[in-house]
């Protein structure tokens, strides 16, 4: 595994990747950190995500801090944080300036459409990308992929509020876990 | 009409605890109190807001600091996304520190064990519920679905840019063809 070599790095990966982010940078940060930097692996970055998700806050900013922590403390947490959000910040309030020029153009609408369709896919493709990393889960493979079918189900079809999925599958994929390990 | 900056930045301060699963599940409750309560912002722009900063590139946080923004301008921004962050970011270092601390603990193993099945059925959920609308709009139904899976095929065939992707997206919807 390589490792960031100082915080100004961090603050430049994490820069580069948001910038890269339309419509949201999940799909980014794993294709960034996972293949192209190999800071963490396929499994540690869904372990990251995993804890990111259950804590409060915007995950993905809870993943940068997390990383950043990792390699030099808070230092690195505020440099990931940083990088994240200063240069994508700047330039959404200048669209956020300019907005009511954008919403008159028909073209403007459906070049967002467009860019919105390829977001929904490279974030569907992530998902597919990740799913290897449950071959090493305690919970054994079937569990672990139907605990996983059971969460897209219940979030994308029934939808059902993010708290009670927690709550349930978590809760069950937890306590599996739990006794498994323990014997 | 005055806007009190501090209750701006209290209103998102009791709000960024609440937000597990991303601050985008406490948007009826911003909706509640900057347009029905405090009357800041109207309906409409409440919503461009929103769509604005998940087409911008960037984390989707940054709807807080737009939402702001169109309150008071750039301190508006500020106060809203210090709001958001400073809870949440804390508890996040905090609680992340103590895990990697006892990572050996059975309690740690078994809780990202028991996530990670979720966090993967999330990932993918968020992407059907991004393209759902796109499928429900008749007139771009085929084109948008040809979209979603060329892309698709080449992020997992392909090493080619993820921009590239949006910008071709962007390029293909201006033209008409999706």
């Amino acid at each position: 595994m390589n490792r960031p070599a100082s915080p100004r790095h961090l603050f430049l990966a994490f820069n580069r990747l948001a910038l890269q982010g339309f419509g949201g940078v999940l799909a980014v940060a794993q294709r960034e950190l996972v293949e192209r930097l190999g800071w963490l692996t396929k499994e540690e970055f869904v372990e990251t995500l995993a804890i990111a998700q259950v804590l409060p806050g915007p995950n993905v900013v809870n993943l940068s801090m997390m990383i950043g922590d990792r390699f030099f403390g808070l230092r690195g947490a505020l440099a990931a944080l940083a990088g994240m959000l200063a240069a994508p910040a700047v330039i959404v309030l200048g669209l956020a300036a300019l907005y009511g020029e954008l919403a008159r153009h028909p073209m403007a609408v459906n070049a967002l459409r467009g860019m919105g369709a390829v977001s929904a896919g490279l974030i569907l493709a992530t998902g597919i990308k990740l799913l290897p990393a449950l071959k090493s889960s305690p919970l054994g493979r079937p569990l672990a992929l139907g605990l996983a079918a059971a969460a897209f189900v219940l979030i994308a079809l029934l939808r059902w509020p993010l708290f009670q999925v927690l709550a349930l599958l978590g809760g069950l994929g937890m306590a599996v876990a739990w006794w498994r390990l323990r014997r | 009409m005055t806007v009190d900056l501090f209750s701006l930045f209290l209103h998102f301060l009791t709000l960024s605890l609440l937000s597990i699963g991303g601050a985008i599940t406490t948007v009826p409750e911003m909706h509640r109190f900057l347009v029905d309560r405090s009357g800041w912002l109207s309906d409409e722009t409440f919503t461009s807001s929103i769509a604005l900063a998940q087409a911008a590139p960037g984390p989707n946080i940054l709807f807080v600091a737009v939402l702001g923004f169109n309150v008071a301008g750039l301190s508006g921004a500020a106060a809203a996304m210090a709001g958001i962050l400073l809870p949440s970011s804390v508890l996040t270092v905090t609680a992340t520190r103590w895990a990697r601390a006892n990572r050996e603990s059975v309690r740690v193993k078994a809780f990202s064990a028991g996530m990670m099945p979720l966090t993967l059925g999330l990932i993918v959920a968020t992407g059907w519920l991004l393209a759902a609308p796109f499928l429900r709009d008749e007139a771009h139904r085929w084109g948008t679905l040809a979209l979603i899976a060329t892309t698709v095929v080449l992020t997992l065939r392909t090493r080619l840019g993820l921009v590239w992707m949006v910008l071709a997206g962007g390029v293909l919807g201006a033209l008409g063809w999706v």
